[in-house]
C-alpha cells in the first residue's frame, strides 16, 4: 500500500469523520481515497475551495464534536498557517498531514524535502505549541496517523504528520490491525453543570481543559482573542501570561510522554547519525554499512519532531563525540541538535536541498570523513 | 424598570459594558433583529451558533450567551460550513462585516453560496472599515471620502446581493436599518430557508463613514436610507443612472435549491449502508 494510502486508513482506524482538502502533489492521493473511502464508514469527505477554506472547515467540524483532518504540502501549510494559529489558541485538536515537496516557492512539486520541519512549528504569529511526527514508512504513515490523532485529542493541539513525497508515494505491505486492538483516545468533555463549567479551566495534571461540542448545552465562547478561563477577551497582562504560558506548556510539560525515538547501537558508537523521516532510511543502510567496515557508528531517529527531544539528544551527546545530522535541506534540525546537545558532543549538518535524497553511501563517506 | 427584551441573550461580562459600538452605529438595531428573529421562530437559543470574524460586526457574536465562534477576519462561513456538517441540527446564523464579506472572504462568500450551505449570513455593510478607523472597502459608493479615500473613492462598489444570487444561493435580500420590520421577517425566511441564506443590511457608522462624508448622526443616516431606498420592482424601471445612488431593497431570490450538508450526509448515509 502506498504511503499517502495508509494515513487514510490509520485515520479511518482512528475513528476520522471528516476530510477536507485542496488537491496539491504530492498529497493529492490521500484526497482521491478519502473522497471513496469516508463516504464508506459514515464520514464526509470536503474539497476544499482552498487550503483555507479546508482547514476551517476542519476547525469548524471538530467544534462541532467530530474527529477531522487535511492533508496539504509545503506551499499549502503557508496558506494555513493563520487557521494553525487559530487553531491552537483554541484549542482545536486537528490532525494536518504535510506531505512534504520540494521548495522554496512552487520549488519541484513531484520531489522530496524535509523543509517544513521550522514552517510547521513557528509558522503562525506568536506563541503556541503543535506535535509532529514523522513516519518513515508506509506502516508508519497507519500507525503515526492513528497516534496523531489521540495526541491532537489528548493535548488539544494542531497535531502534524511530517511526511514526504517519498513516503507518500512508497509502497510497502501496511499491516492494517483489527479494529478492537486499536487504541483510540476521545478528547475529554466536561462534566460539570452548566453554571460550574468554565470554558477555558485547565486541569492541573495536563494543562489541558474539558472540551464540549456547540449545541451540548455548555454556551461555549470560542474565540481566538487572548481572554479568560470564562473566555472573555481581555488585554489584561496576567490573564495573557497565565493563557500562552498554558498553551505553550501543555505539550513542552508532557513532552517525555509524548517523544518516541527509535536507536540502534548507539551504547559503543563514537558517531551517531541522527535523523528523520525518509531520510533514515538511507542513514540506517549507512550506518550498518559502516560498522560493517569497523566503524563505530550509531543510528538514531526522531519520531517525534515537535516538542523537540531534547533531554534524549543530550543523553545521546554525553555518550559520543560526533553526532551527524543528514536532512533533505539545508540544515534545520541540526539546529535543535546543537542547542540540545550543549556542545556536549560536535554536532555536524550533512544537508542536501531537496530533490535528491542522500544515498547510503555519501552518508556512510561522510562518516568516514568525520570519523577519519 | 422594563427590561429590554434582547438581554436575555446578551452577554454581561464582555469590554465596554454593554457593548463596544459606538453611539448611533446600526449594529445593534442588526444584533436585535437577530435575536427578534430567532424569538418569534420560537427557536432553542441552545441550538442557535452565532459564528462572526473579526470587526466591528465580527463581534457580534461574541455578545450571544449562547454558543459562539469568533473566527478569522473574513473566513467565517467555512468555519460555519465545518460545524453545520458535524452539526446539522444547529440554526448557524453568520455576520460578517462589508470589508471581510467582499474583499478577503470573498472565495468563502462565492463557494459557500454556490454549495448553498445551510448558514444565514448577514452582512452589515457600512460602506467601511469600521474598528481600524475607517478604510475604503469593496462595497464604498463611488467617491465616498474615507481615512484611505481622501480625495474620494474611485473603484466601483461591489453589489453582493446580485453576486451571491448568481453563485446560487437559496435566499438573498438586502435592507437597510431603516426596513427593520423587513431585516427581521427576511431573517427569518432565511433561517427556515434549508440553503445558504444572505441578508445584506445597509447600516450607519456615523462615527467613520458618515462623519467624513457629512451624512449627519445615526438618525440622519437613516433618513437618508429611507429617502434614497427603491424597492427591486421600482428599480425595474429605471436606468443605470437614476440607480447609482439608489439602495436596492426588496427579496432578490428564494428558493429551495439542493443543500451541501444534507446531499453530503446523504451520500454517507447511503453509502456507508452498502458497505456494511
Amino acid at each position: 500500500m502506498q504511503g499517502d494510502d495508509a494515513c487514510v486508513e490509520g485515520a479511518i482506524a482512528a475513528s476520522c469523520n471528516l476530510f477536507a482538502g485542496y488537491p496539491i502533489t504530492p498529497a493529492t492521493e490521500i484526497s482521491v481515497r478519502m473522497s471513496n473511502r469516508l463516504f464508506d464508514v459514515g464520514g464526509i469527505f470536503v474539497q476544499g475551495a482552498d487550503e483555507l477554506d479546508s482547514l476551517a472547515i476542519v476547525i469548524g467540524a471538530v467544534w462541532g464534536g467530530w474527529k477531522a483532518m487535511t492533508a496539504t504540502s509545503g506551499n499549502g501549510i503557508c496558506l494555513m498557517q493563520e487557521n494553525i494559529g487559530y487553531a491552537a489558541m483554541t484549542e482545536t485538536p486537528c490532525v494536518i498531514a504535510d506531505i512534504q515537496r520540494a521548495g522554496p516557492g512552487t520549488g519541484a512539486a513531484t520531489k522530496a524535502m524535509q523543509g517544513d520541519v521550522y514552517q510547521i512549528r513557528y509558522g503562525s504569529n506568536a506563541d503556541y505549541s503543535i506535535i509532529a511526527l514523522a513516519p518513515n514508512s508506509p506502516q508508519e504513515m497507519f500507525d503515526l496517523t492513528v497516534k496523531a490523532f489521540n495526541l491532537s485529542e489528548t493535548y488539544r493541539v494542531p497535531t502534524f504528520i511530517l511526511s514526504d513525497e517519498i513516503i507518500g508515494h512508497m509502497r510497502e505491505k501496511v499491516v492494517i490491525p483489527e479494529a478492537e486492538e486499536v487504541c483510540i483516545v476521545k478528547r475529554k468533555e466536561p462534566d460539570v453543570e452548566l453554571e460550574n463549567f468554565l470554558p477555558f479551566k485547565s486541569e492541573y495534571d495536563t494543562d489541558v481543559p474539558p472540551m464540549p461540542a456547540f449545541g451540548d448545552g455548555y454556551r461555549m465562547p470560542v474565540s481566538g482573542f487572548s481572554r479568560t478561563e470564562t473566555g472573555a477577551p481581555s488585554v489584561d497582562f496576567e490573564v495573557h501570561e497565565k493563557l500562552v504560558t498554558r498553551l505553550w506548556n501543555k505539550v513542552e510539560k508532557n513532552a517525555d510522554k509524548i517523544i518516541e525515538v527509535e536507536q540502534n547501537w548507539v551504547e559503543d558508537s563514537d558517531v551517531i547519525v541522527l535523523s528523520y523521516g525518509s531520510t533514515a532510511r538511507a542513514a540506517y543502510e549507512a550506518v550498518l554499512k559502516a560498522r560493517k567496515e569497523g566503524i563505530k557508528a550509531g543510528f538514531s531517529r526522531l519520531i517525534t519532531i515537535w516538542p523537540f527531544p531534547d533531554k534524549y539528544v543530550k543523553t545521546l551527546a554525553e555518550n559520543v563525540k560526533v553526532i551527524m545530522v543528514p536532512e533533505m535541506n539545508m540544515g534545520k534540525i541540526v539546529r535543535e541538535v546543537q542547542r540540545a546537545a550543549e556542545g556536549l558532543a560536535k554536532v555536524v549538518s550533512f544537508p542536501k536541498p531537496g530533490i535528491n535524497i542522500h544515498t547510503p553511501d555519501e552518508i556512510k563517506r561522510e562518516i568516514r570523513r568525520i570519523t577519519g | 424598570m422594563k427590561k429590554h427584551p434582547a438581554l436575555k441573550y446578551f452577554r454581561m461580562d464582555r469590554p465596554g459594558i454593554p457593548h463596544l459600538w459606538c453611539p448611533g452605529c446600526g449594529i445593534g438595531q442588526i444584533w436585535y433583529y437577530t435575536v427578534k428573529a430567532i424569538d418569534e421562530l420560537n427557536l432553542d437559543p441552545d441550538k442557535v451558533l452565532w459564528v462572526g470574524g473579526s470587526g466591528c460586526t465580527g463581534r457580534m457574536c461574541t455578545y450571544w450567551n449562547r454558543d459562539y465562534m469568533h473566527t478569522l477576519h473574513g473566513r467565517p462561513l467555512g468555519f460555519a460550513s465545518g460545524v453545520k456538517l458535524a452539526k446539522p441540527e444547529l440554526t448557524v446564523i453568520c455576520h460578517m462585516g462589508d470589508g471581510e464579506t467582499a474583499a478577503i472572504g470573498g472565495n468563502h462568500l462565492i463557494q459557500t453560496a454556490r454549495r448553498n450551505v445551510d448558514i444565514t449570513a448577514i452582512c452589515v455593510n457600512n460602506f467601511n472599515y469600521g474598528m481600524t478607523g475607517g478604510q475604503f472597502s469593496p462595497t464604498t459608493p463611488l467617491k465616498g471620502i474615507t481615512m484611505t479615500s481622501p480625495t474620494g473613492n474611485i473603484e466601483q462598489n461591489f453589489d453582493l446581493c446580485n453576486l451571491v444570487k448568481t453563485c446560487g444561493a437559496n435566499y438573498v435580500a438586502r435592507w437597510t436599518t431603516a426596513h427593520p420590520n423587513q431585516a427581521i421577517n427576511s431573517i427569518k425566511n432565511g433561517i427556515i430557508n434549508k440553503g445558504f441564506a444572505f441578508i445584506e443590511i445597509i447600516s450607519q457608522c456615523p462615527t467613520q463613514y458618515g462623519r467624513r462624508n457629512r451624512l449627519g448622526n445615526g438618525v440622519n443616516m437613516m433618513k437618508w436610507f429611507r429617502e434614497n431606498s427603491v424597492t427591486l420592482e421600482k428599480s425595474k424601471n429605471m436606468n443605470e443612472e437614476e440607480i447609482r445612488t439608489k439602495f436596492i431593497v426588496g427579496v432578490f431570490v428564494d428558493r429551495e435549491n439542493p443543500e451541501w450538508v444534507s446531499s453530503l450526509r446523504e451520500i454517507a448515509h447511503t453509502r456507508s449502508l452498502n458497505w456494511k
